[in-house]
């Protein structure tokens, strides 16, 4: 496993958010039955939903970091209150089921990472990247992955790209063909740095993350 | 031509324009940070807001100005956010202003309850009428249930626990 690789940010987009950062963290895949739900890793979903009710999930927008990716998210046109955080969103939903379901290894390790940090990772298959991933904004007529069904892209869109094409939506769907499907065999771990979150919090996110992964 | 060639002339009014472009597009740079600074400001007193009304129901969020995904704003665009942001803590300190002056109405009716049960038959004060959480009431009873009424034997009950989810 390596270690956390600071990504790029578009000149443009830097000056307008000078804190604004991406880092990432490539490892290998689990493979087989190791991409089933741990039992261990359950249990720690288990621990922690009970760390969190309803008045937890009211005061999480207080607490600093994810304070810090609600401002963002109003800064970049998105209202938190509509479309919520990723930790808001994984928090409300374990109201509504009761728990922090389990739902399989990469999906609990990306889970456990925004939980216990307050960022949110995202999951590439690595193999299909080219080049270093970075922020930027989408150009004219560029789309969300490859093939015929790859959605437009609206010219600005704040997007996650490797050197040649939009990878992600910033807060927002993944690339369909690089999702990490059956047949990946190496992980790319992706954070994005909101202003005001330290980055010590993004590379604690990519390695709870990766020792979820590597558990396996 | 004031000593310059004409080339050199023509060099310089570019550059200048340029150069007056540059500070203009810095100058909007410098506004759309105030106005995020001014954003980030708002929704922190938006959020303590909603932390404060946790247990006597959530602030409705009115609709958001824009649509869209994430995207670099424009001036104009944050401009919108602010205001609507600022409208919407104005309206969640007026709902907090309306919920804790109604709160000290059944208060200051509790109070009255406790002291003097018999002028306040059968009246009710539950604990989300005073914005605390849980599900107790208090409730003027008459003691000894038919004989207290008939002797005016009057007393105020705390009940307490949630019904069971059926």
């Amino acid at each position: 496993m390596s270690e956390p690789e600071p990504g790029w940010v578009e000149r443009e987009l830097a000056l307008e958010f000078p804190a604004l950062g991406l880092a990432s963290l490539a490892l290998a895949a689990p493979q087989g039955r190791a991409r089933r739900t741990d039992p261990g890793v359950a249990a720690r979903l288990r621990a922690l939903s009970d760390r969190f009710g309803g008045r937890r999930a009211v005061t999480l927008r207080q607490e600093p970091v994810p304070a810090a990716f609600r401002v963002f998210f109003r800064h970049v046109g998105l209202d938190p209150d509509e479309q919520r955080t990723p930790v808001e969103e994984a928090v409300l939903e374990r109201l509504l089921r009761g728990e922090f379901a389990s739902r399989g290894r990469v999906e609990d390790a990306l889970l456990l990472a925004v939980v216990e940090t307050g960022v949110p990772v995202l999951a590439l298959d690595d193999e299909r990247l080219d080049g270093p991933l970075g922020l930027r904004a989408a150009r004219r007529g560029e789309r969300l992955g490859e093939g015929p069904l790859a959605p437009d892209l609206p010219d600005g869109r704040l997007v996650i790209a490797d050197a040649r094409r939009p990878v992600a939506v910033l807060f927002g769907d993944v690339a369909p063909s690089l999702r990490p499907e059956g047949g990946c065999r190496r992980l790319r771990l992706v954070a994005v740095r909101a202003p005001g979150v330290p980055s010590v919090h993004v590379e604690e996110a990519l390695w709870t993350a990766a020792e979820v992964l590597r558990a396996g | 031509m004031l000593g310059h060639t004409w080339s050199e002339t023509m060099g310089r009014i570019p550059a200048r324009e340029h150069a007056s472009q540059r500070a203009v597009a810095q100058a909007e740079r410098a506004a759309r940070a105030q106005l995020r600074d001014q954003v980030a400001a708002l929704e922190r007193r938006l959020a303590a807001a909603a932390v404060s009304a946790f247990g006597s129901g959530a602030l409705e969020p009115p609709a958001s100005p824009l649509g869209g995904g994430p995207r670099v704003l424009s001036l104009g665009e944050l401009e919108r956010v602010r205001d609507a942001l600022a409208e919407r803590v104005r309206h969640a300190h007026d709902e907090l202003d309306r919920r804790g002056a109604e709160q000290e109405r059944h208060r200051l009716r509790l109070e009255a309850m406790l002291l003097e049960p018999g002028r306040h038959r059968f009246e009710r004060v539950t604990q989300r009428d005073l914005g605390e959480g849980g599900c107790g009431a208090w409730h003027v009873r008459p003691r000894l249930g038919i004989l207290g009424m008939l002797l005016g034997w009057w007393q105020v009950k705390l009940s307490s626990g949630c019904p069971l989810a059926t």
